[in-house]
């Protein structure tokens, strides 16, 4: 059940061109939290910008009773945000949607970023390595981004698995091209000996790439959950606002999202 | 207090839309505190709504374009109404139709629900192309409507009207000739947000309806003439944020108040509106008579 608290920040850097790392301290939401939810967050005191943003839980510390946001400056919400200093709280509706479902059937456990959308990932990694049945999975990590200064996440990744990929739109880290082209080479290599029956992928990112990796995903029979994003107002089901198509019908993205089954998607 | 035949703790509604059923709220706040629920417009069949994106924000306001997405009233009587009804909070079913037919089939239908306490006739959406608006923007339509639903129900009846006029008080007289109880406004007022890259709408469809702050001016002025030109009360709607807020509204002739986009910005926002009204009638006792 999530609640509307307001939380202490604990910790509050820089830590790209437009990119800060956020720690924040609640015992509730740190303890609640999983992988692939989100907080709704309040940017500032005053009724402009009215609404809430969304951010993905990055890290979640159960043990420290905090949890951590990584976020890019895109407009004034996000811009406001990195005005709060240490100590200072900030107003959070939280843990909010639907998260990534780790099925213990799996063995094989891949993760697709694409540029900000590596920021739910870690903590899904975190987790997949800290469940019980660690030394019989695999953990595979492939992150994309336009060029070197927007990649993050990497050295976290590298704690938590070897096994990780980079690319760069521009060829400026890591191998030239999308993270999609990494994960098709990756199912065509090293999946190849494997059952891609036990295989799960995760992904997170802008929608093109999302819809890419979508349609490898169904075209190599592998299961595929996916993180969407919507434009929001409520953050907690009730005004329809975040609705996304779905082989359903409308589906909320708060709620029932974020994260779906790429089957369900309806990209068009 | 009581108004319009309906029985309630406080002034203080949640306006329709911004609420979902309830449920989605009882996880933050106390529903038996609130003077009144009002639901999501109900329609006959369920509606999909409108393509996203359907939410944009814009200065201390938000567009919205969700198209009255529900699932119908069978499925609101199966699924929906029972949560409500637990509650010691009277329940406003808000109804929305593509006809004169519409409206009364679904006041048909209300009429037999004991825990249904009021019928708020939405003629007012902007997010839809058949019904919606074109009733409530024709006084003469609106009159029958509202005459309709009338016949259908012996519930209290409100008439949300919309602002997209250029004389509230012809719709206004219109719904109180018809028959209803009550009048609330306002719905939302039409407005259009263009991404500046792409040339094109920033909503799904191209335009949407204007709430939150931005909007509450403009409502306590329509609130002030429609309150003056009619004897029915008159629910005041439009971005109350804060007590202050919605006390603007009574001194502008309202009765009581609903609250909207506030329940996004903060889930206390009606049970902080209730107390900061209590604390306002306490230092000016003789201000309002709410009964
Ligand atoms: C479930 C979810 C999780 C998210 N997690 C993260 C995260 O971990 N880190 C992060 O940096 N960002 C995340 N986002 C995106 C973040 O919410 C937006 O970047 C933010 O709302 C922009 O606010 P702003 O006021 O700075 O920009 P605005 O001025 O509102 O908009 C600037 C740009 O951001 C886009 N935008 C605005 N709101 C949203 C939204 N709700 N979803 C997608 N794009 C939007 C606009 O289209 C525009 O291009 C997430 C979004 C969702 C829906
Ligand atoms: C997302 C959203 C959905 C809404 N849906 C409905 C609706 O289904 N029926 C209705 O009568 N009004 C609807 N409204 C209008 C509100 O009930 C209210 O009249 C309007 O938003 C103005 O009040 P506010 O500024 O406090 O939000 C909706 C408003 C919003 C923001
Ligand atoms: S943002 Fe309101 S329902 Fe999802």
């Amino acid at each position: 059940m999530p609640i509307q608290e307001k939380c202490r920040i604990l910790e509050h850097q820089k830590v790209g061109p437009h990119h800060y790392k956020l720690t924040l301290v609640s015992q509730y939401i740190s303890s609640h939290a999983q992988p692939g939810q989100f907080v709704n967050v309040k940017c500032s005191e005053s009724f402009d910008p009215l609404l809430r943003r969304p951010i993905s839980f990055h890290r979640i510390n159960t043990q420290h009773r905090t949890f951590e946001l990584l976020y890019e400056v895109v407009g004034r919400g996000s811009e406001l945000l990195t005005k709060y200093f240490v100590g200072e709280e900030l107003d959070i509706l939280g843990p909010l949607g639907t998260g990534f479902n780790i099925d213990p059937e799996k063995r094989i456990h891949i993760l697709v970023g694409g540029g900000m959308g590596i920021a739910p990932l870690l903590a899904l990694g975190e987790q997949i390595q800290n469940s019980k049945v660690k030394s019989q999975n695999a953990l595979y990590v492939l992150i994309g981004a336009n060029n070197k200064e927007h990649i993050f996440g990497e050295e976290e990744f590298r704690k938590v698995t070897d096994q990780v990929q980079v690319a760069t739109d521009d060829g400026s880290y890591g191998k030239k091209g999308f993270v999609s082209d990494l994960l098709l080479n990756f199912i065509e290599t090293e999946l190849r000996t494997h059952n891609s029956e036990l295989a799960t992928i995760y992904a997170c990112g802008p929608r093109p790439m999302l819809k890419a990796v979508a349609e490898i995903a169904q075209q190599k029979k592998i299961d595929c959950q996916i993180s969407m994003e919507e434009r929001m107002a409520c953050g907690i089901g009730a005004c329809k606002g975040c609705a996304t198509k779905t082989a359903g019908g409308y589906r909320t993205v708060c709620k029932h999202g974020p994260v779906l089954d790429a089957k369900e998607i309806i990209w068009n | 207090m009581e108004l319009a035949g309906i029985k309630m703790k406080n002034p203080v509604m949640v306006a329709s839309g911004t609420f979902g059923f309830g449920k989605d709220f009882a996880d933050y706040i106390d529903l038996n505190k609130l003077g009144a629920i009002v639901t999501k417009s109900v329609t006959l069949k369920p509606r999909e709504g409108n393509p996203p994106p359907r939410i944009v924000e814009t200065p201390s306001g938000m567009l919205n374009s969700i198209g009255l997405q529900n699932k119908g009233i069978e499925h609101f009587l199966k699924k929906q109404l029972p949560f409500l009804a637990k509650f010691d909070t009277p329940t406003i079913v808000n109804i929305a139709g593509e006809s004169v037919e519409d409206y009364a089939e679904l006041a048909r239908i209300l009429s037999q629900e004991t825990t249904v306490k009021g019928i708020e006739v939405n003629i007012s959406c902007p997010n839809v192309k058949k019904g919606g608006m074109s009733f409530g923007c024709d006084a003469g339509l609106t009159k029958q409507v509202i005459a309709a639903v009338r016949k259908a129900t012996t519930q209290p009846i409100i008439a949300k009207l919309t602002p997209n006029v250029a004389d509230i008080t012809l719709p206004a007289k219109a719904a109180a000739e018809g028959g209803a109880d009550a009048l609330s406004l306002i719905n939302t007022i039409v407005g259009m947000s263009i991404d500046i890259e792409t040339g094109g709408s920033r909503l799904g469809s191209l335009t949407g309806g204007l709430s939150g702050p931005a909007i509450r001016p403009i409502a306590v002025r329509l609130v002030y003439e429609a309150a003056r030109a009619v004897k029915i009360p008159v629910i005041g709607i439009g971005g109350i944020m804060s007590g202050s807020d919605a006390v603007e509204f009574f001194h502008a002739g309202a009765k009581a108040v609903q609250v909207g986009t506030a329940n996004f910005v903060d889930t206390s926002a009606a049970i902080n509106v209730i107390k900061e009204i209590e604390e306002y009638v306490h230092r000016h006792p003789r201000a309002f008579n709410f009964s």
